[in-house]
This record gives structure tokens, sequence and C-alpha cells, in this order.
């Protein structure tokens, strides 16, 4: 077993678990704070498949600016009567659907791709990412400007729509 | 690296995603777990674009485009989960649409 894979199990542990974490810790600033360890890991994991920049976009966009979004909504919506438990009573339900998803999906990619192996022949630099993006995929490129500027709209719109009542 | 790693990892924190948005009560939190689901996917983009050598690096395009959508739909998501807040004074799924 090379290095990579090593330090690539490591991430993937830690992506797990923290990410279990997440979704049951009882204190809701913890989730977030456990989505942070997730994320981090899993862009450790992108530099390791050789896809470098996508690694940074998603340190600067996920841990960057979503969960600091997630923990002003967290704030923001702070009940004054502490909700007594943080989980509806169809956890089980919810825990037996959720594995048999990723046991269906395991199984279904381990019978389909199972010996294959990643070379990592083209590595995805800011120069290699970039030139695709802006020679081959210039019309997606800009078509999702406008659906951010159409989601920043709706944000803006949703949430003033309360209070001028 | 064999190509397994990454998808079994994104089949893993696929399911944990599902398991926090249909177990958690909070809104927010269900958020989070739709968070979570995307990024397995985006595991998978970047996985298959390195196991491919794609001359045009469709994959790790597509999950620049996949981080922006997530990042659109988080956004108008806690829009509505503080619209929803200021309308019934409770963030908790249980609460809504059963007994107002």
């Amino acid at each position: 077993m090379s290095a990579t894979e090593l330090v690539f199990l490591l991430f993937a542990a830690l992506a797990v678990g923290s990410a279990l974490l997440s979704m049951t810790a009882r204190q809701l600033v913890h989730s977030a704070l456990w989505l942070v360890v997730t994320l981090g890991a899993v862009a450790g994991c992108f530099v390791l498949m050789t896809a470098e920049f996508v690694a940074w976009v998603q340190v600067l966009v996920y841990v960057g600016s979503v969960v600091v979004l997630v923990i002003f909504a967290l704030m923001l919506t702070r009940q004054q009567s502490s909700v007594s438990a943080e989980v509806t009573g169809n956890r089980w339900t919810a825990a037996v659907i959720g594995l048999v998803a990723a046991v269906g999906l395991g199984a279904t990619v381990v019978s389909g791709f199972g010996g294959e192996r990643i070379e990592g022949r083209r590595i995805g630099t800011v120069k290699s990412i970039g030139e695709a993006l802006f020679n081959d995929w210039v019309l997606p490129f800009e078509i999702l400007s406008g659906v951010l500027l159409a989601a920043l709209v709706g944000a803006i719109v949703i949430s003033r729509s309360g209070t001028e009542r | 690296m064999p190509l397994l790693y990454p998808l079994v990892l994104s089949a893993v924190l696929f399911g944990i995603g599902l398991y926090g948005v249909l177990a958690r009560r909070n809104a927010v939190l269900m958020l989070l777990g739709v968070e979570l689901m995307l990024n397995a996917v985006n595991l998978n983009l970047v996985a298959f674009d390195a196991w491919f050598a794609d001359q045009l690096h469709t994959g790790q395009v597509l999950t620049l485009f996949t981080i922006t959508l997530a990042a659109a739909e988080i956004g108008l998501g806690l829009a509505i989960v503080l619209a929803l807040f200021r309308a019934l004074r409770t963030v908790d799924v249980d609460q809504v649409g059963v007994d107002r």
C-alpha cells in the first residue's frame, strides 16, 4: 500500500467519523463544526485524487462561507424553549434507510468498478481547470452566474417579505 | 489508488447525509444533511474524472458547478427557514404544518 492510499484512508476515516458525529450531535453548533471537519477531510481526499483546484474551492466555499451561513442561521433561529430531543421519532427508520442506501450504492460500485485504479495522469491544477472552464465550458459557466443571481435575488425577496407587514 | 476507495467513501457519506435529512428535527440541520449528500456526489465526480483522465476535465468542472449550486441552495434554503421561523417561531419540522 502506497503512502497516498494510507493518507487517503486516514482522511476517509476522519470524514466518516466526523460526519456521523455531525449528524448525531446534540448541540446544534457542534453539528455545524463537525461538518467543517468532514468537509476539510473531503478536501484532502480531493487533493489526493489530483484535483487540487477543486479542493481549494471546497475549502473556500464550503468551509469558508456555507458553514458560516449555517452558524448564522442557527444563531438567528435559537428557540426560547429548548427542544427536548434533537431527532425525530422515526430516527430508526431513517437509520435503516440511510444504511440501505449506503450498502446498496456501495455494493453497486464494488461490483461495477472492482479492480479499477486511479493513475492520476492529468493533474487538475488551476491552469488546466481554468483552461477547460473557459475554453469548453463557457456557456454553462455563464448560465451558472445567472442562477447565482436569481438565488441571490430570491433569498433577499424571501427574507424581506415578512418584515413589511 | 484503487477507484473503490473514493466511491465507497462517497456511498457511506451519502448514507449518513440521508440519515441526517430524515432524522433531524431542526430544519437548519436538515439542510446540513443535504450539503453532506452533495459533497458525496462531488467525491464521485472527482474520482471518475481522475479515473478517466478526461481531456475536458468534465468531472472536476462539474464539481465546481455543483459546489456553486450547493452554495445557492443553502442560501435560498436558509432564507426560507428564516422566513418560517419568523412566521411560526419554530424551526422544528415536526411542528410545522401539523398543528397550525
